[in-house]
């Protein structure tokens, strides 16, 4: 009875879920389907009227192929191990402690960097002339000079590894932390030790198995952008070759237009790469599952495994805030700077030169990218409510697992492969490059982070409050608006605060499909990246950084000032 | 799918004609004041590289003053490869937009401007009309019509010439070596504190021809196709000279600065001595923004270095045509030249000929101060002219292959 009363007048809520869909996939196989003719040889508008091979002939006739496919498995899947390992071990060892508590608040600020800031701040920090070797020099090494050292750029992409799990072990910190709580994962590890488990032990084998399976397509997510990452592969990685993500992009640059046939064929070996690694991935899922089942098996305490590892995921995690926050600092600095020479610890004066003279470019840049998150995210939160809430008047879970895959497409097809075939498709469909394009274009990649930071809580919401209203004579929409969203306040708003930082972050998107006519803090600061002036980057990194933190900081204040006089509603 | 055909269709047939009336009219630069009337109070695109904060000020005040005579809207796009905005143009007319485009007016030159020359995707010829064309004298400046040996046309207007000298901080280097020979001797006797940006780079295929130059026994063979000539013979020097320096280059060669910013970030840190640049006030200009010590110096070759020079073309689907024209002739204007010139702006050199100014214009240039780093212009040494565009291609895709990708 409740059940058909809660389905009238949501006719048209039913019809969400498969728009959603459709704004979320559609374009991403439209555009994939722009880069697949190119890559058989057919684009007219370069004379390629028929199809061949001959792309992927001369794609396989490039010397620096196997290197450039080895480069973005190594520091792809590197990255991914290396991010997951750590966040696992951080929240295993460390949950409950006050290390944790101080490093779970530094996640909103530290995800909030975007990944070119990030990869200048930790360029700066390695180089050997950055500022670990100005502070030590020439006091402690003796070098008057920078040292001839290769660590930026290294051959191996060690420094673009380190990039990227800085980057990622929030994001997936963030996701684990959302998963934990519906997993109760302190309590259930607490009674794990009681039977005499080490706290590690206790947590790999008890918790993680309901974790994980919540985690998984978010760190698929972080493999596949691993493997595609082009910002940060261009300041911290290796050059000759670059990883194949930076390849594709030079190429289809290349002033040689008929690269762009190769650059297609590039961009779908890419594609198939990683969709390689996913099914590699999935394998190691298994064998690890086996592994750890067959340690429960044995009734392994692993009580030993605490004393080391417990002190070092801490400190490996203290050490990586610390250098995501000190490059930070070094491009505020440098923002600064009058003359720096090396060996110099500090510049030789301070002027608010930059500041003055980027201002009035900045505020322009930040108005705009402001207008295009806001207007995403407050679209995307729509549809995700809009789907959520169909979903549970209808009586079921949302989403249905099946679907899952579908909502994490645009983060798994890599950017660089369906963007330009996507700007070549709303060309031919005579759309204009603008504001509105643009925002439905971040809508395509918004969407899928509020779904993923909301879809828990709103499951995880207490139904009984609603029956209680119900009870008192409330309708569907009534509960959802004076109940239900009152409530999960805190989520929406965090949830809002993610989308809107991914918005700020997009680079290809906004640059492929707004004409390069919309400027945004972050296509305005890659753009002055190219020209390599420390100072102007580091302006622009921190009003870069500034928008997304501006979000985060009123997901927080809003629910603090609304509920100050709701007692049951603090955290 | 059908209904929106026909939907497209209908709003073809109302929209056609008054697209085609629109159209009708396309300004022809011979008649001067219609182009001015039709860009009265119009937009202009202008893709431009963004990457250096000097050049978006530049641009910023061209805009100021487009607004301030003839009411444009100028809109800098900024690009972080001047590329990105041929592949705008290359994905309208995939999609068959051959009107209306979003790129007004692009910077170019060399392979850009040739591929799109070559594939018919440029607007003119217009150069030649332009009321400033009147100061320029071609018969000084080759670069001018002759573009990397791909003739003008009349479909680019210069805005500025670009000279290759070298710089060198002369607290670390007393005496800078000015041959391909002595350079080489130099980086053997100072490993760690040479490099180049990596080619394709244009800076760093630029510096491998000036190289090249130093290298081939007649430079009259880089004047034609590198498939017409012997190219192997030719480049067999060239890669001689590099697998002797490469050992002792900055990182051994293990890895390369990726631009000409890199390039001059890496002498402001201290890490190298000597770098390059296309900007011969670019030195100075870095010295008066803190970005450089003021004891770095320029130099160039004494057998002369590369000499070219910037294009403003127009799409040949551009929307706004006139408005880019209005800004080509402003740019070229003695006004919009002199602040070019003046190296607290940008310190470019001048496509213009001071003889045929007006005494007060004139006047504008010989009241600047070069710069405490910059070249006075009779020491500039002679110009060589940009070789063949195939030259650079083949040459830094013979790089890449020698040097680029394996360990």
């Amino acid at each position: 009875m409740r059940r058909a009363a809660a389905g009238e007048g949501a006719g048209w809520l039913r019809a969400i879920a498969p728009l959603t869909l459709a704004v979320l996939a559609g374009p991403v196989v439209a555009g994939l389907a722009g880069v697949i003719l190119p890559a058989f040889g057919y684009m007219p508008a370069l004379g390629g009227a028929g199809f061949s091979l001959e792309p992927w002939r001369e794609l396989l006739a490039w010397p620096g192929l196997a290197a450039a496919v080895r480069l973005s498995l190594t520091t792809g899947i590197g990255a991914t191990v290396i991010a997951l390992a750590l966040t696992l071990l951080l929240v295993a060892a460390g949950q409950g402690t006050r290390t944790f508590r101080v490093l779970v608040r530094l996640i909103a600020p530290v995800l909030s960097v975007p990944h070119a800031a990030t990869a200048f701040g930790l360029a700066f920090l390695i180089a050997p002339s950055g500022w670990i070797a100005r502070l030590t020099s020439p006091w402690m090494t003796g070098w008057e000079r920078p040292p001839d050292l290769l660590t930026v750029n290294d051959p191996a992409g060690l420094a673009l590894t380190l990039g990227l799990v800085l980057k990622e072990l929030p994001f997936l910190m963030l996701m684990t932390l959302a998963a934990l709580a519906q997993a109760d994962g302190l309590r259930t590890r607490e009674v794990a030790e009681t039977l005499g488990y080490g706290r590690i032990a206790a947590w790999m084998l008890v918790v993680l198995p309901r974790v994980y399976a919540q985690i998984r397509l978010p760190v698929y997510a972080v493999l596949a952008y691993s493997m595609s990452v082009v910002d940060m592969a261009l300041i911290l990685g290796p050059t000759r070759p670059g990883p194949l993500a930076v390849v594709i992009l030079d190429w289809m640059s290349d002033p040689n237009l008929f690269m762009r046939f190769q650059a297609a064929a590039a961009a779908l070996l890419l594609l198939a790469l990683v969709a390689g690694a996913l099914v590699l991935w999935r394998l190691a899922e298994e064998g690890a599952g086996a592994l750890c089942r067959l340690v429960a098996m044995r009734g392994m305490r692993a009580t030993a495994l605490d004393r080391p590892l417990r002190p070092l995921a801490l400190g490996l995690g203290a050490a990586g805030a610390a250098l995501v926050l000190a490059g930070l600092a070094g491009l505020a600095v440098w923002s600064v700077a009058a003359l720096w020479r090396f060996p110099d610890a500090w510049p030789a004066g301070l002027t608010l030169r930059i500041w003055q003279a980027q201002s009035s470019a900045i505020a322009g840049a930040a108005g705009i990218t402001a207008l295009i998150g806001l207007i995403a995210t407050v679209a995307a939160l729509v549809l995700v409510l809009g789907w959520l809430e169909a979903a549970h008047r209808a009586g079921r879970r949302a989403p249905a697992p099946a679907v899952l895959p579908l909502i994490y497409l645009p983060l798994i097809v890599p950017q660089v492969v369906f963007l330009p075939g996507m700007q070549v498709l709303a060309l031919m469909a005579g759309f204009e490059g603008g504001l509105v394009l643009v925002m439905a274009v971040h809508l395509i990649f918004v969407l899928p982070y509020v779904f993923l930071s909301l879809a828990d809580p709103w499951q995880a919401w207490d139904a009984r409050a609603g029956t209680v209203a119900a009870s008192l004579g409330a309708g569907p929409w009534r509960i959802l608006l004076t109940v239900r969203l009152p409530m999960l306040l805190r989520p929406v708003l965090t949830a809002a605060a993610v989308g809107f930082a991914v918005s700020v972050a997009q680079y290809l998107p906004t640059l492929l499909i707004g004409a390069g006519r919309v400027a945004t803090l972050t296509t305005e600061a890659v753009a002055l990246a190219a020209g390599g002036n420390r100072r102007v980057i580091g302006a622009w990194a921190l009003a870069q950084m500034l928008a997304p933190f501006a979000g985060f900081a009123l997901a927080l204040v809003v629910p603090a000032l609304a509920f100050r006089k709701r007692k049951g509603m603090a955290v | 799918m059908r209904l929106l055909t026909a939907a497209h269709a209908l709003a073809a047939l109302i929209v056609l004609p008054l697209a085609a009336s629109a159209q009708e009219a396309p300004p022809e630069p011979e008649n001067w004041d219609a182009v001015v009337e039709a860009a009265q109070g119009s937009r202009v695109f202008w893709h431009a590289w963004g990457g250096d904060p000097r050049i978006n000020d530049f641009i910023e005040w061209v805009g100021d003053e487009l607004d301030a005579r003839h009411d444009i809207d100028l809109t800098h796009v900024k690009l972080s490869d001047t590329a990105e905005a041929v592949s705008r143009v290359v994905a309208e007319a995939s999609a068959g937009q051959d009107s209306g485009g979003a790129v007004d007016a692009i910077w170019i030159n060399g392979a850009n401007f040739a591929q799109m020359k070559e594939n018919d995707l440029l607007f003119g010829p217009f150069a030649d009309d332009l009321p400033n064309w009147r100061y320029i004298d071609t018969a000084e400046h080759p670069a001018i019509t002759v573009d990397f040996t791909e003739p003008v046309d009349g479909l680019g207007a210069p805005w500025a010439l670009f000279r290759m000298v070298f710089e060198y901080d002369s607290a670390a280097v007393p005496e800078p070596p000015r041959d391909v020979d002595a350079l080489r001797a130099w980086i053997t006797e100072n490993p760690g504190r040479f490099t180049y940006p990596q080619p394709p780079d244009y800076l760093g295929t630029s510096f491998l021809k000036q190289i090249l130059y130093g290298l081939v026994d007649d430079p009259q063979v880089l004047m034609q196709p590198a498939d017409d000539a012997d190219y192997d013979a030719v480049t067999e020097p060239l890669w001689a000279w590099l697998d002797a320096v490469t050992p002792d280059l900055w990182r051994s060669g293990r890895a390369y600065p990726q631009n000409e910013p890199a390039l001059g970030q890496l002498l402001a840190d201290g890490e190298i001595d000597i770098a390059f640049s296309f900007n011969p006030g670019r030195a100075s200009a870095a010295i008066a923004d803190f970005e450089l010590p003021d004891t770095v110096r320029t130099y160039v070759f004494e057998r002369g270095t590369i000499g070219n020079a910037s294009f403003i073309s127009i799409p040949y689907n551009a929307a706004n045509p006139a408005g880019a024209m209005v800004l080509a002739n402003f740019i070229m204007s003695p006004q919009a030249q002199a602040r070019a010139q003046n190296p607290q702006v940008l310190g470019f050199q001048t496509v213009l000929d001071l003889d045929r100014l007006p005494a007060d214009e004139r006047a504008r240039f010989e009241a600047l101060d070069l710069g405490i780093a910059t070249l006075r212009p009779e020491e500039m040494g002679a110009t060589l002219p940009e070789p063949h565009p195939s030259w650079m291609t083949r040459i830094a895709q013979d790089w890449q292959e020698r040097y680029g990708v394996a360990e």
